[in-house]
């Protein structure tokens, strides 16, 4: 038992940690996207500049606005930051700690409750930017999550299986390769779903500041931050996981899926440093009018293509 | 209690201990009456902040809803696949050609249309 609660809390700090260097990552990229060096100043290279944030932003005045509702207030980021820890209990890993049988149920399950963190946060606060924000993010993740569930189930049919062991450790073809639209759909959909650049209409800068974490200071913040990363670090795992099939190379299967995690997480901070912002009714546009009724197709077409197959 | 639990618990009890760090170290000033009245950019604010209700978002909402419904009957079907193929194709077909006629209907009366 203790051994179990160990090998957990490892996992989970693990991803800490890589959340914390995968910021160092997005502000070096996007230094060297705007022709200039990013962090460098900190010890080697900037390297702990992670862990000089995380010390500055805990040293940090909190304060908790007098109209707030204090209680959500507080909890809406511990909530935010547990979702995003928990889709890291399912990480099919060559040698994990559990076998779910249907991890891509508990994949959809974890993501759909991200909204209330979301939710929760720009309520309590009580400020109007932040309500604003907070409901602009609602809709948008909300619009997505239905294109996004029929995308990953179109995806499992060709699978036959919710089981993400399974699918790490047995299968050898790539559903990119098949059903090349499908994917980018699915890429698209995620940088939705974790409210990132092209469809950052949650907090954009110069209409809403800071979207629905204006009120947050310190360590809320910085709750929220981590959940934020932690989240896109999560999208290119399971995009991996559910479109790229596995590399058999023995023992160090891990590899190929650990990489190909980190070229998503890298497409995420490339297309934050290019894409400009989306207009709204054009964001809603394109999750109802087009990515609702290509995904629909694309489950007769894929639950067709596997009979035929 | 089986062990599958225990993600869940660690994932709820890691949060509050990172918030209870930052809570020790954080620096605590006087309070002033500026710093705590919710941001406006340099305005006081004047009403309450908690909007009356917007139909355009509840509309989207419920369109939500019914969609997520109709993925929820959707979600055994890499299952079933596996015991009955013919059947479930016929199903899905019946029931992704009714989800899209519901689709065209809600587009024909301008429930998608965002800025009308």
């Amino acid at each position: 038992m203790m051994h179990l609660l160990i090998c957990i809390l490892i996992n989970y700090l693990l991803v800490m940690v890589a959340m914390a260097f995968f910021t160092l990552l997005e502000r070096k990229v996007l230094g060297y996207i705007q022709i200039r060096k990013g962090p460098n100043k900190v010890s080697l290279m900037g390297l702990p500049q992670p862990f000089a944030d995380v010390i500055k932003l805990f040293t940090k005045e909190v304060s908790f606005p007098s109209s707030s509702n204090l209680y959500p207030f507080i909890f809406s980021p511990m909530m935010g930051l547990a979702l995003a820890l928990l889709f890291w209990s399912l990480y099919p890993y060559s040698s994990p700690l559990f076998f779910p049988m249907y991890g891509a149920l508990l994949f959809l399950c974890i993501s759909s409750l991200n909204v209330y963190a979301t939710l929760i946060a720009g309520w309590a606060s009580n400020s109007k930017y932040a309500l604003l924000g907070a409901i602009r993010s609602i809709a948008q993740t909300i619009s997505y999550e239905v294109s996004m569930a029929l995308i990953l189930l179109s995806a499992l049919i060709i699978l036959l299986s919710f089981n993400l062991i399974l699918m790490t450790s047995s299968q050898w073809s790539s559903i990119s390769l098949l059903l090349p639209p499908l994917f980018m759909i699915w890429f698209i959909t995620t940088l939705a779903e974790t409210n990132r650049t092209p469809f950052d209409l949650s907090e954009g800068e110069s209409e809403l500041v800071s979207g629905f974490n204006v009120e947050f200071s310190a360590g809320s913040f910085a709750l929220i931050f981590m959940a934020e990363y932690t989240n896109i670090l999560t999208m290119s795992l399971f995009t991996s996981v559910f479109f790229f099939g596995m590399i058999p190379l023995g023992i160090f299967t891990d590899i190929p899926l650990v990489l190909k995690t980190m070229f998503f997480a890298f497409l995420f901070i490339w297309v934050r440093g290019t894409l400009p912002r989306m207009r709204y009714d054009k964001l809603m546009n394109l999750a109802w009018k087009s990515f609702l009724p290509l995904s629909l197709s694309m489950m007769i077409l894929s639950t067709s293509l596997i009979i035929i197959i | 209690m089986t062990t599958s639990f225990y993600p869940v618990i660690l994932a709820t009890v890691i949060p509050p201990m990172v918030f209870a760090i930052a809570w020790i170290l954080s620096n605590r000033p006087i309070p002033s009456m500026n710093k705590l009245s919710p941001y406006e950019c340099g305005f006081d604010p004047k009403n309450n902040a908690r909007l009356p209700f917007s139909l355009r978002f509840f509309l989207l909402a419920v369109l939500f809803l019914v969609f997520d419904i109709e993925i929820v009957l959707l979600m055994p079907i890499p299952l079933s696949l596996f015991l009955n193929p013919m059947s479930t194709l016929l199903e899905t077909t019946i029931s992704i050609i009714i989800l899209m006629l519901g689709l065209i209907h809600e587009w024909n009366e301008g429930s998608l249309d965002w800025s009308s």
